[in-house]
């Protein structure tokens, strides 16, 4: 059985009290609204392009740690990437955090703090809520709210 | 052969004893909780290594050994299709069936058994009002009336059915305390009102709502008013003629049954003039191409081979509450719940939501230093089942201006004990998140 501080890290405690990128970006080329309806978890994302290239990445919102934790890690791997990339790092994130328990976690560098939410299945949504609203966010075409249900 | 209480209590028509369970002659009126938790077996169950703390039963109560049983018991000795054949199997499972009916009548004091409509459950319930009773009364510019307390299952029927036939939805405000406001309630009514829709027991705060004189209000207007009583049937004695209600909806499995199987009463003069919801098997006269006749009540309402099973189950729920002293046990609920009120209060940084002056088994709160689904998952590995979220009542929780909360919900069978457990765990919490 996992512990508790498996999940509930250091490196996620902090980034719940003090979340990184938490702001509106004025100028965004995208925002996008993501949503889980099973615990309430609501959150804003702002995406500033150039061509291909995210050149900032914010957000606002109310959620668990966990969730707010993840949107927080999530705008600081990705500021600088491209949109190609950001999509290729959701698909690794998202097998990270449904992987079976069985096998070692993928390291994703700072991102593999959130790899104890394998061990709680209710939590997965919590995790990826952001990944998800910017999988939108960044998407051709979309409009709406994003929903993890 | 199997033998309950049902067997004896079958047949159409037959007398219903006049009120409802209000304890067992003979049964002690003190409450003995140990007896009552040796009854359910799940309680013995260790979760994470610690012994499991249910304090989630407004989402579903734990369910008794004679419950489980009388459900085995009915698919080793009784499973047949109702009202379908000659053999003596299906006469067993009908008997059974039927007796529960009986047996739900008395457990509310309906006057008829034929007044009961067996559903699947609560939403079942009143979908089944809003799209027969409902699409059959309302017109355009009529109105619908409801609480802002309500379950998402008392809310979205009614919108549907109001849009499709040009009604409106109307929402009578709680104050800060979680409580109706009677005098907005009496002005939103008025003669367009046709149908108010309000639950006995709010999910989400525990509030117990004033039915009698919401009804009684209701009536002045010309207005039927459909109760939802899921929360209601597993903490208070149920009187649908005292409520004087048109309509009274539950569920099983908040009440120590099985999930799947429910209760529509309905006053027998409106069951007869409503269409029927779906159509089927068991639910007609005669069928042929060209016209097909439908069922008396209840029949009417029942298409289809229904969950027997869970209805015997329900059954088999109804007698367990006959089994000890209803009055003594929510005498002991309430000492548990005014308990948990008083120790949560206690802890630096927690608002407790829904302070109603009149509530029954449920504690919700919110703690300033973590998010309610954080707090759910550090209880679960302490052992400690309670329910985190906006518990399918969106409109409350923006009332109060908050996503989620903590909800620890009681029954019969929890402790004192029990809240320690959930004290000591919430402090665990504090820790993780300072």
């Amino acid at each position: 059985m996992s512990e508790l501080s498996d999940l509930y890290q250091e490196v996620i405690l902090d980034h719940n009290r003090r979340p990184r990128n938490f702001r509106p970006i004025d100028d965004a080329s995208r925002t996008q609204e993501g949503y889980n309806p099973l615990c309430g978890d609501r959150l804003t994302l702002y995406v500033k392009l150039d061509g291909r290239s995210i050149v900032d990445l914010s957000f606002q919102g109310s959620g668990c740690a966990i969730s707010k934790a993840s949107a927080s890690l999530m705008t600081e791997a990705l500021k600088g990437k491209t949109v190609e990339q950001a999509r290729e790092l959701f698909d690794r994130f998202h097998d990270m955090v449904t992987s079976s328990t069985d096998v070692a976690a993928p390291d994703l560098g700072k991102l593999s703090v959130l790899s104890g939410v394998r061990e709680y299945p209710t939590r997965v949504k919590c995790a990826s809520l952001a990944w998800h609203t910017l999988k939108a966010a960044v998407a051709d075409g979309t409009d709406g709210p994003v929903s993890t249900e | 052969m199997l033998t309950t209480k049902n067997d004896t209590a079958f047949g159409h028509g037959v007398p219903t004893t006049g009120f409802a369970h209000e304890g067992t002659p003979g049964a002690s009126a003190t409450f003995d909780v140990q007896r009552i938790r040796a009854d359910f077996p799940i309680l013995r169950e260790i979760v994470h290594g610690k012994p499991l703390v249910y304090l989630d039963s407004a989402n579903t109560s734990q369910k008794p050994e004679s419950v489980i049983r009388a459900m085995d018991d009915y698919y080793r000795h009784a499973n047949a299709n109702i009202h379908r054949a000659t053999h003596l199997l299906s006469e067993r499972a009908t008997k059974l069936y039927e007796g529960t009916r009986a047996n739900v009548a008395r457990f509310i004091n309906a006057p008829d058994a034929k007044s009961i409509v067996l559903t699947t459950g609560t939403t079942d319930g009143i979908n089944l009002v809003a799209a027969s009773y409902g699409r059959m009364v309302l017109k355009p510019g009529d109105e619908v009336l409801l609480s802002w307390l309500e379950h998402h299952s008392n809310i979205v029927p009614w919108q549907i059915l109001c849009e499709q036939a040009g009604a409106r939805l109307r929402v009578a405000p709680i104050n800060d305390l979680g409580e109706i406001d009677i005098q907005a309630y009496e002005h939103l009514l008025s003669d367009r009102t046709r149908i108010v829709a309000i639950s006995h027991v709010s999910n989400a705060l525990g509030t117990i709502n004033p039915v009698r004189h919401i009804v009684a209000k209701a009536h002045e207007c010309g207005a039927v008013v459909l109760l939802d009583g899921a929360q209601a049937v597993p903490h208070l004695v149920v009187d649908v003629q005292a409520l004087d209600c048109d309509f009274y909806v539950f569920s099983s499995h908040k009440m120590f049954g099985p999930t799947g199987a429910g209760v529509l009463y309905g006053r027998k003069s409106l069951l007869e003039a409503m269409p029927p919801y779906r159509g089927g098997g068991d639910m007609i006269a005669s069928v042929t191409f060209e016209k097909t006749a439908y069922n008396q009540v209840p029949y009417k309402f029942e298409a289809g081979t229904p969950n027997i099973a869970g209805v015997v189950g329900m059954g088999a729920a109804i007698d367990y509450f006959g089994s000890f002293d209803r009055a003594a046990a929510q005498a002991h609920e309430d000492d548990v719940l005014a308990y948990a009120t008083e120790r949560v209060r206690a802890i630096p940084g927690t608002r407790i939501i829904g302070e109603a002056a009149d509530k029954t088994g449920v504690l919700s709160f919110v703690l300033d230093h973590a998010h309610p689904h954080d707090v759910g998952t550090i209880l679960d590995r302490e052992g400690i089942a309670v329910r985190t979220g906006q518990h399918c009542a969106q409109p409350i929780m923006d009332r109060y201006g908050i996503a989620a909360t903590v909800r620890a919900s009681l029954a019969i069978y929890n402790t004192r004990e029990d809240v320690d457990a959930l004290i000591t765990s919430l402090a665990r919490v504090r820790e993780v998140f300072g």
